[in-house]
């Protein structure tokens, strides 16, 4: 359950409520450990809520790193099963331009092939009748399992599978050092109390190198920001990438009702990550390559850009500090660093989160003796659950989407239940009230990722003021609505000031007169 | 850095201001419709992520585009609520005996054409009968209380060619004329009344080389298909007439000018601006002294004007109120700009009649007090270019409705 504070002493203690952390309370409570997960923020406050949402095939890694790529594919089939309601199995195209060439196709082909990824070359006559939007100038298409994965619901699903298996969670404190006993880690210490664990695993993405600081270890880590860039509406189908050596904005994916380009990769400081925003230079570079996937950019809204930090851990053993691994990195600092009780497990990508979970969760029972079999990669997720399609209510069907079987527990027969409350994203009160008891949801910033209020067009102008009574209400606090609304605009317009011309620019005119006081 | 900084895809344009669900007639009276903006733009962003989130409540629109009238941002929210009905609410074929209806409410031409002949004395004296009012009413769902438009025994075309033909050839300059399904079939008087204007302005009139109905209906109760192969053969028609195409019906008009190119995809750009009521051409001709009208001086008539909704969408409503003004003995009341809450065919299915007359009342409580008010001094009728507004106000009202093209007609001074 979502607790303030626990005077429980737990077997396993997680820091990080992103996808990594999530997976590996899921993973830990499924075995039966007893769990606490901490986020000093809400879930998928970081990288996790600041990424594609794409489901790897593990075809854009076939080429560069095989090992990784087998990872991806075997985990997009499990997912695929397990995570069904979070996952929308659009397929992938890596389209060839005449800048790019057909041998690479070829040599990705077979290595896509040699990972055991299906890659089927198709004509470019055969990929413009898939997607019409696709740069008609291109001289080849391959067609791969890439999919769509909404990270949001995916981190929800994993928690709400962990709580209902016994899980606690903690959410808004954060991590202020550890429970040492000669040396070795006990428990982790929260501002002024401190609970106890047997064991403790940092799961915190790019903040990990801090948490291991403070439990006397040292992680070499390189904060990799990616920025990215919504556009209004899908305009493919498929996940369109572009079929060369990976580089900057090359791919696209339709996620949930809007679609994603990017991404960028630059080194920042650490300091940076508090507060990742994505910069005019950024946004213009996304924008230059991305028509080339589609170009239909150039005339299609942005909503937002936005910008996330990917936990890039220089290689242990490398001697130059530029053989960095994207690979999951599982630091076992016994073993290590001489510190009892204390793992690390970071790297890796969204698509292999459960393999995570799984490498993490071994070593957890390893620490503590215990020899429990994973079951992850067969206990289908909540939310995706099979369930009959087709003859839902309209005012239910976006919940459905978004939540899939979850929203049969949604309450929509009481009074005003189905009523709309976010118009853009079709957010009902049913949705808002499930979101509040079930996933501990305290602003409009968290109801946002847990539900999409205000991810819309309008990015809250018209609705906002509405759902913010609403939430107050759900809350028991009706008289703080205003409060709500301040703190999210001015996370709204975070998002909207690097692409502010157009229609955008329009919508931020509109919003400011709606909302001056 | 973007292209083009107005979004292309007209549904990014939508700033969710909300002013079209303010103006919507039927939001207003059901509130199982969506609106138009969450019907239009907002609908439209999850119908293209998936189909399966079409909602069937669409068919509630009335088409009558007061939302793109009142939408600052330029949206066809109208136009894009029809494309997703096409789309994905359509009938491939008739389905049941509500299918059947629709069908047959859609198909003017063929009915008509059936119809409007010897027959047609028999048929109106059927139609009007409580007995098949009840049958109608039953069986296909088409409301108890609608009356079918009466059908003439001889159609426009007919009358035209044997009679006003030879007579146009002594003019110089022709226009075109498109006369539509109302003035062929039901009441050929209108497409009389039209050839008196026109020839009275100088001018002679041609008919189009082929004229099928504008397709207005097919498109509504969702026979897109038939609608567009209809809309290809007026347009090619269009091409091969020389001057402008005039008209009478604002509905057909605004079909051929702006539903053609939006909803049915048929490319118009070449003719659009030849496609015109008959008042959009009179009118500027009058101003400027080019066409000269003698208006007897005994003509005494009182005239409220009701902006039709695809009137009131084209903008037009100004040119045709200017002539009625230049009428000597013409009383004008411009009355608000309701809907009528026909909408075509819609108001003759028995599920909707309801909402019809709730839309409705409005304008028939507007007009049944600038009755009252007009007295008995002179006969007062109601004017609009629409004839299923005609009808509505007529069997709502009591009141006489004219074609404002018969009302000019009327106060021609033609010794």
């Amino acid at each position: 359950m979502f607790l303030e504070n626990s005077s429980k002493e737990y077997d396993v203690i997680i820091i990080g409520g992103g996808i990594t952390g999530a997976a590996t309370a899921r993973d830990c409570a499924l075995r039966g450990l007893k769990t606490l997960l901490v986020e000093r923020g809400d879930l998928c406050d970081g990288a996790s809520g600041r990424n594609h949402g794409l489901l790897h095939s593990g075809a854009r890694y076939a080429v560069t790193d095989p090992e990784g790529a087998r990872e991806c594919i075997s985990e997009n089939r499990i997912l695929r099963r397990i995570a069904s309601s979070c996952i929308d199995p659009t397929g992938g195209l890596f389209i060839t331009l005449p800048e790019d060439s057909l041998e690479y196709q070829e040599k990705f082909i077979k290595a896509c092939r040699d990972c055991g990824i299906d890659a089927e070359a198709i004509t470019p006559e055969e990929a413009l009748r898939l997607e019409p939007a696709v740069n008609p100038r291109l001289i080849g298409a391959v067609k791969v399992p890439d999919a769509s994965v909404d990270p949001f619901r995916l981190v929800d699903a994993n928690i709400l599978d962990a709580v209902r298996h016994g899980a606690d969670v903690i959410k808004f404190r954060a991590v202020t050092g550890f429970l040492k006993e000669n040396g070795d880690v006990r428990g982790i210490v929260l501002g002024g109390s401190s609970i106890r664990a047997r064991q403790v695993v940092i799961a915190a993405g790019i903040w990990s190198a801090h948490l291991a600081e403070l439990g006397g270890a040292h992680i070499d880590m390189m904060p990799s920001k990616g920025s990215l860039l919504i556009f209004g509406h899908r305009l493919t189908r498929m996940v369109i990438n572009r079929c060369r050596k990976p580089g900057n904005a090359d791919i696209l994916v339709p996620g949930d009702v809007v679609s994603v380009l990017g991404t960028t990769s630059d080194k920042v400081p650490f300091e940076d990550c508090e507060d990742i925003r994505a910069t005019g230079d950024e946004v213009s570079l996304l924008l230059q390559e991305g028509i080339n996937l589609v170009p239909e950019l150039s005339t299609t809204r942005i909503i937002r850009a936005y910008a996330g930090v990917r936990p890039l851990v220089v290689a242990d053993k490398a001697a130059s500090g530029r053989n960095v691994s994207r690979g999951i990195v599982l630091l076992d600092h016994e073993l290590r660093d001489g510190i009892k009780g204390l793992i690390t497990i970071t790297g890796g990508k969204l698509t292999t989160c459960r393999l995570m979970a799984e490498m993490a969760t071994d070593l957890v029972c390893e620490k503590l003796g215990l020899k429990i079999p994973c079951t992850t990669a067969e206990k289908r997720l909540p939310g995706s659950k099979v369930r009959k399609s087709g003859k839902d209510p309209v005012h239910k069907r976006a919940a459905v989407g978004r939540h899939g079987s979850e929203a049969d527990i949604m309450d929509f027969n009481a009074k005003g239940a189905g009523e709309i409350i976010c118009e853009c994203e079709q957010v009902t009160r049913a949705e808002i009230e499930y979101s509040v008891k079930n996933l501990g949801v305290r602003s409009i910033s968290d109801l946002r990722r847990h539900t999409r209020v205000g991810m819309g067009t309008c990015q809250g102008s018209f609705c906002i003021s509405r759902v913010a009574k609403v939430l107050a209400e759900v809350l028991g606090t009706p008289d703080k609505a205003d409060e709500l609304v301040k703190d999210y605009l001015q996370e709204r317009w975070k998002g909207m000031s690097p692409v502010l011309w157009g229609d955008t620019l329009r919508e931020a005119e509109y919003m400011h007169k709606v909302h001056r006081k | 850095m973007q292209e083009k900084s107005i979004s292309t895809a007209n549904l990014e344009q939508c700033l969710k201001c909300n002013l079209c669900t303010l103006v919507c007639p039927m939001l207003a009276v059901n509130e199982q419709y969506p609106g138009p903006k969450k019907a239009g733009p907002d609908g439209e962003r999850y119908r293209i992520k998936d189909p399966e989130y079409y909602d069937y409540a669409l068919k509630y629109c009335l088409n009558c585009k007061r939302c793109e009238v009142a939408c600052p941002s330029g949206v066809k929210i109208g136009d894009m609520i029809q494309t997703a009905r096409i789309k994905y609410g359509s009938q491939s074929k008739i389905r049941g005996l509500h299918g059947l209806r629709d069908w047959t409410l859609a198909s003017t031409d063929f009915v008509g054409g059936m119809t409007a002949s010897p027959i047609a004395p028999v048929a109106n004296a059927v139609l009007k009968t409580g007995v098949a009012k009840a049958v109608l009413h039953g069986t296909l769902g088409v409301d108890r209380h609608r009356t079918f438009p009466a059908y003439s025994s001889e159609k426009f075309e007919n009358w035209f060619r044997k009679e006003a033909l030879e007579a146009q050839a002594g003019f110089e300059k022709k226009v075109s004329f498109f006369h539509g399904c109302y003035a062929n079939y039901n009441y050929p008087q209108l497409g009389k009344d039209f050839v008196k204007v026109v020839n009275a302005a100088g001018y002679g009139v041609e008919l189009l080389e082929r004229e099928k109905c504008c397709g207005i209906a097919l498109m509504s109760n969702g026979f897109a298909a038939k609608a567009a192969k209809q809309g290809r053969i007026n347009l090619e028609s269009i091409r091969k007439a020389a001057g402008p195409v005039l008209t009478v019906s604002s509905s057909c008009t605004h079909m051929m000018r702006e539903e053609y190119p939006e909803v049915l995809g048929l490319p118009n750009e070449d003719v659009k601006d030849r496609i015109m009521l008959l008042s959009r051409w009179l009118y500027p001709r009058l101003e400027s002294g080019e066409v000269k009208l003698n208006f007897r001086k005994d003509f005494h008539m009182k005239v409220a004007y009701h902006t039709s909704c695809h009137m009131q969408r084209m903008g037009w409503q100004e040119f045709t109120l200017g002539i009625l003004r230049k009428i000597p003995g013409l009383e004008l009341t411009v009355l608000e700009p309701y809907c009528c809450g026909i909408s075509g065919t819609f108001g003759f299915k028995k599920e909707n009649y309801g909402y019809s007359q709730k839309i409705g009342e409005l304008l028939f409580s507007e007009i049944r007090e600038a009755k009252a008010k007009a007295g008995d001094s002179a006969p007062f009728v109601v004017a609009t270019e629409c004839e299923t507004c005609k009808w509505q106000i007529e069997m709502s009202t009591g009141i006489t409705v004219m074609n404002p093209v018969s009302i000019i007609a009327q106060a021609l001074d033609s010794e």
